[in-house]
């Protein structure tokens, strides 16, 4: 039974863990489906990880408290398609610019809240946790985020691949001036995708400071919203991909805080590399056969599109 | 309103932008000083006018120029050749570490040799770090930004793991640092300031860095790697010469900024050695359009905001992670500056009465 418990509690655990991966990711792969490269993930997540975090404090409703770090996610994302899709910046460079202001900014509003403890968002809606038996206490651990990061992985996939706007997305990803010509609307597309992406990212901030480790810390995302970026490129743009690299990543999170249960003693420092050399690993192993990961891309991807009239 | 295409990229508006977009920041900053309930006009003093007010304000800005400087100048070095290095912070954490471990080993000995070996060293462990982003961009087509990236985390880990184990000063109380450096493995300091020669080092690497770009072969390649992959292929310019050659020299850079850190102002290895200067100096380099003298301007108005963010928390109390914000929206700022100089802004008038209905064409 005691097995079965700590069987269990991986489990859940890897799930916790691969969550806020997922649902930034899924965002990510819906804007690079479209062609546009946003490397500001990091940053967005970040923002919507400071005003979740704020507004459940604030207002006491941790529902609040989401809708607002989806909100946050969506502004950042619209002042990156304003600057890329609008004013055909670099979409690299402004990525970079995205991530930078958004550490800084959350840094900065967050300021009150730093350290303060609060209690999880499944503790939130399942007052009796702590005093549950310890299997149902495990089941109940997965809140309804992580439900909706897998749940997202369905729906993004049948998006992708059977609906109207899902093909009309995809066709702008592999040739805006085709899309174009055919009479699709590719900046109102590309809009929509980024202010997804946006929306994902402020909703896996959120996951971070409301449901994973309930407290806002400067920077606590700690790389999650690259690693994303690392992991649609290891999923090749496919949703499901997506769901099994997040898991993996998502088990390699916890492998840190289990090696010591197995009587592995190595420093907390050189067990928390494991996450980013990991990546490297999955980026190299996908990366090796260029071919197919040329194939693979959304062929416009970080091109950008000038309509003409 | 609607942008057109001109032409040619606008020469004026390249160096107009940088301007537009630092005068755009000011204002922006002065009301974001308002949202943050202090007075503008004083905020505005202290973070661009008074960190310049003394002769030891202008060595304090020279200082952090050197970092700012140094890693900017490979990162722009890169991005002239389509190799995106992000990174400048990993090269100087190691670039610190290897150095930092040199000078540890040597402990009190003394001699001429020991601070050239020193500087080697940590100009040897950026590039190190910066040849394991080139080999794996080399041998798996891994894409840089996301490998240098990952790493610049790894060094951090690295760093902090030394200095709470085997690096730990036995006699420091056990605080997570290591014993301060010997004098001979510490740079020496110029005009009673914290300033060390490696600002000059700094200011000769940008003429050297126009140099290579602009009048040597191995540059010309870099530019057209950068400018025409397609034509780099076809002229036979080795792919693989290009991707080697900037991050080495990124790293390098990166590397002797972070021994001249901790071999210079702050003396010993720590678990936070830079606010982020590997991060800044992307800003940098963009700020002063990839160009090796436009990069000496801007890592001068960088350090400023550095600087000015120091007297902000110190009289105004205000948060040290402002200076964060501010460059972001520097960065933001210069981007959509940018537009103008590949575009022009066209304010189009209502449609014509020749479109009207029943008018003849």
């Amino acid at each position: 039974m005691a097995e079965a418990v700590l069987i269990l509690s991986i489990v859940v655990a890897t799930l916790r863990a691969a969550t806020p991966l997922l649902l930034a990711g899924l965002g990510e792969l819906v804007a690079e489906r479209s062609g546009v490269l946003n490397l500001g993930v990091e940053g967005m997540m970040l923002m919507g990880a400071a005003a979740g975090f704020a507004v459940r404090a604030l207002s006491g409703s941790a529902a609040l408290g989401l809708l607002a770090a989806i909100l946050a996610g969506i502004a950042m994302a619209a002042l990156f398609a304003l600057l890329t899709l609008r004013l055909l910046a670099n979409q690299v460079a402004t990525g970079l610019a995205l991530t930078i202001f958004g550490i800084g900014l959350s840094a900065l509003t967050g300021l009150p809240w730093a350290g303060v403890p609060a209690p999880g968002l499944a503790a939130t809606i399942w007052p009796g946790l702590a005093h549950a038996p310890p299997a149902l206490q495990q089941v109940l651990l997965l809140d309804p985020l992580v439900w909706i990061a897998f749940a997202g992985v369905f729906a993004v996939d049948w998006f992708l691949r059977r609906s109207r706007a899902g093909l009309a997305l995809r066709a702008v990803g592999e040739s805006a001036e085709v899309a174009h010509a055919l009479g699709t609307s590719v900046l109102r597309i590309r809009l929509a995708a980024v202010l997804f992406g946006g929306a994902m990212a402020g909703l896996a901030g959120a996951d971070l400071s409301l449901a994973y480790t309930p407290m806002w810390a400067e920077n606590m995302t700690a790389g999650r919203g690259w690693i994303a970026l690392a992991l649609v490129v290891f999923a090749t743009w496919k949703p499901w991909r997506l769901a099994a690299g997040a898991l993996l990543f998502g088990f390699v999170t916890i492998a840190q805080f289990q090696a010591e249960a197995f009587g592995l003693s190595l420093s907390p420092d050189l067990l928390s590399t494991l996450p980013y050399l990991a990546t490297i690993v999955v980026l190299v192993l996908i990366s090796r056969d260029a071919t197919r990961l040329r194939l693979a891309a959304p062929a416009a991807l970080g091109k950008p599109f000038r309509p003409t009239d | 309103m609607r942008l057109e295409k001109r032409e040619a990229p606008s020469a004026a508006m390249l160096w107009v932008a940088p301007l537009l977009a630092a005068a755009t920041s000011v204002v922006l900053t002065g009301l974001l000083f308002t949202a943050l309930r202090v007075n503008p006009f004083a905020a505005l003093r202290l973070l661009y006018l008074a960190p310049l007010a003394s002769a030891n304000g202008v060595a304090e800005l020279a200082l952090k120029m050197t970092p700012l400087l140094l890693c900017a100048l490979g990162i722009a070095i890169g991005v002239r050749a389509n190799v995106w290095n992000i990174g400048a912070e990993g090269q100087f954490t190691m670039g610190a570490v290897a150095g930092g471990g040199i000078a540890l080993a040597l402990g009190p000995a003394g001699g001429w040799y020991v601070l050239p070996l020193v500087l080697a060293a940590g100009i040897a462990g950026g590039m190190a770090w910066a040849a394991i982003p080139a080999a794996l961009r080399i041998g798996a087509n891994a894409h840089e930004i996301l490998t240098t990236l990952m790493l610049n985390y790894v060094a951090q880990d690295i760093l902090s793991w030394l200095v709470h184990g085997p690096w730990r000063d036995p006699q420091g109380f056990n605080f997570p640092q290591s014993r301060t450096f010997a004098d001979a493995a510490t740079l020496p300091t110029l005009w009673g300031t914290r300033l060390t020669p490696i600002f000059f080092v700094a200011m000769l690497a940008a003429p050297c860095a126009w140099l290579l770009l602009q009048h040597t072969t191995a540059g010309y390649r870099l530019r057209v790697a950068g400018l025409a992959p397609a034509a780099a292929r076809y002229a036979g310019f080795s792919a693989r010469g290009t991707v080697w050659l900037s991050l080495l020299i990124a790293g390098g850079l990166a590397g002797l900024a972070g021994i001249a850190e901790v071999a210079g102002p702050i003396g010993q290895l720590m678990p936070t050695i830079s606010p982020g200067y590997g991060y800044a100096a992307i800003i940098v380099a963009f700020l002063g359009r990839l160009e090796p003298f436009g990069i000496v301007v801007a890592s001068a108005l960088m350090a400023l905001l550095y600087l000015g963010a120091d007297g902000l928390q110190m009289h105004l109390q205000l948060p040290l992670s402002l200076t964060g914000t501010l460059q972001g929206m520097l960065l933001f700022l210069l981007l959509a500056a940018d537009v103008l100089v590949a575009n022009r802004v066209v304010w189009r008038r209502a449609p014509a009465a020749a479109h009207a209905p029943g008018s003849m064409r």
